[in-house]
């Protein structure tokens, strides 16, 4: 089965990466929502500097949630998600998954949700720097910024899969998807922004920071149980 | 020993949005044994196999695999199982080698790929994107993974759907090839495919009394 977990992140990938619309664009339109900042605020470095963190996470948060209507929802219009539900279970993981949920289907949604994160949050965490250099962020920033969306991306895309598995098959999925998606969000924007603040200002980020990790651990082990219900049912 | 390959079903019943479906429908099968499910469309022919196979829950009954029940001992029933739904999980951006590659590991017991194309006639279609490929090329494609990947257990929704006459047979060369091997088949099916000894199933008749009409 871990075998078989490598074989799906790789197909995964490897889908995205000959028809890379979904995720190409959702690295995108964090470019240029960023961009977009300066020319509407104006080119005042001291107001781009003060609001630097917050541009940076909000437009992260908003272009996760952009490619997350398709984790599942290819999979299973043409079928792929029942079968994969009904791969076979490794021995060791069986007895977890037997009371948790009788079909393997977590796994699946941590592996759906490391490719979402491989193919979108880690090309943001990469680029946040670099935007940052474009908003004037504070040089003492840098260092925070990287490791609070190393952080708290992960966490996006985990929270986020619930949302994608329980709007499955639902018609303007996208816009339910988003409703119910950003307020659960509100807690790593909080934390994430608060962290870069308090190094910029000399406040200590670690509290922020051990609070993201706090955060992304919960989601790592609530938030494919939680998608594995919903999948469950749609796939009923 | 009697309990090896045994695929029974007892009094099951189904519930789909609020409706009763079918119920106290049973079934008994062997080792090289084949079931054929019929029944007018919406007498609950798909919705019977997503049960077997462990995609529905029934609202009563049991099944059993080998004696034991499937969702009490998913990891062997899951490794026996091959099941073939309306759609064919067919990705347009992989080639057809790789769509059948994925699935059969994925099965966990990799068989000859390269064979199973050979057996519904895609060899020569196997570096060609799956997206060029026409409705009955994807079922093809579709059915070879049954091959690719021997399981015991075949459950087979309407599998002849967009197939050519050479295909067809092609299909039920290999059901029977499956089935002397000791392997069990479920066919849901409207037309008429060659099953020798198969059992029939004919869902309308376990359809819930109708109030008398009103």
């Amino acid at each position: 089965m871990l075998a078989g977990l490598a074989a799906i992140l790789k197909r995964d990938l490897r889908l995205a990466l000959r028809q890379s619309a979904d995720n190409g664009m959702a690295v995108g339109f964090f470019v240029l929502t960023v961009i977009l900042f300066p020319l509407g605020v104006g080119p005042e470095p001291s107001v781009l500097a003060r609001i630097a963190p917050g541009i940076l996470w909000v437009t992260a948060l908003l272009a996760s949630m952009l490619s997350l209507e398709r984790l599942f929802a290819a999979d299973y219009e043409d079928g792929s998600l029942d079968l994969m539900a009904l791969a076979p279970l490794p021995l060791p993981l069986l007895v977890l998954t037997k009371c948790l949920a009788p079909l393997p289907l977590p796994l699946l949604v941590l592996t759906k949700c490391l490719a979402h994160w491989l193919l979108t949050g880690l090309p943001m965490v990469v680029l946040a720097p670099l935007l940052g250099v474009l908003l004037n962020l504070d040089p003492a920033g840098y260092g925070v910024l990287v490791l609070a969306m190393a952080l708290g991306t992960p966490a996006l895309a985990l929270v986020g899969a619930i949302g994608a598995a329980l709007t499955l098959g639902a018609r303007r999925g996208g816009v339910l998807l988003s409703l119910l998606v950003l307020p659960l969000y509100i807690p790593v924007l909080i934390f994430g922004v608060a962290a870069v603040d308090a190094a910029i200002y000399g406040t200590g980020a670690r509290p922020h920071l051990l609070l993201l990790g706090g955060a992304l651990l919960a989601a790592l082990a609530l938030c494919p149980l939680a998608s594995a219900a919903a999948l469950r049912q749609a796939l009923e | 020993m009697t309990q090896a390959d045994r695929f029974t079903g007892h009094d099951l019943s189904c519930i789909r949005a609020e409706r009763l479906v079918f119920t106290g429908v049973a079934f008994d099968l062997a080792a090289g044994g084949a079931l054929r499910l019929s029944g007018p469309n919406g007498s609950g022919k798909s919705s019977l196999l997503r049960l077997m196979a462990g995609l529905l829950r029934p609202a009563s009954g049991t099944l059993s695999w080998q004696g034991q029940d499937p969702a009490e001992e998913p990891a062997e029933f899951r490794a026996a199982l091959r099941y073939l739904g309306h759609q064919d999980a067919v990705k347009p951006a992989l080639t057809v080698a790789e769509n059948l590659a994925f699935w059969a590991g994925l099965a966990g017991a990799p068989g000859d790929a390269a064979a199973a194309l050979d057996v519904f006639g895609l060899k020569p279609l196997a570096p060609v994107p799956a997206r060029f490929l026409s409705a009955g090329q994807r079922r093809r494609l579709a059915l070879a993974r049954l091959v690719a990947s021997p399981g015991r257990l075949w459950l087979l929704d309407e599998p002849t759907v967009g197939l050519d006459r050479p295909s067809v047979a092609a299909l039920e060369a290999a059901l029977a090839r499956h089935r002397d091997a000791g392997g069990l088949v479920v066919v849901a099916t409207h037309t008429d495919i060659a099953l020798p000894g198969a059992a029939e199933l004919a869902l309308e008749r376990f359809a819930p009394a109708r109030p008398a009409a009103a």
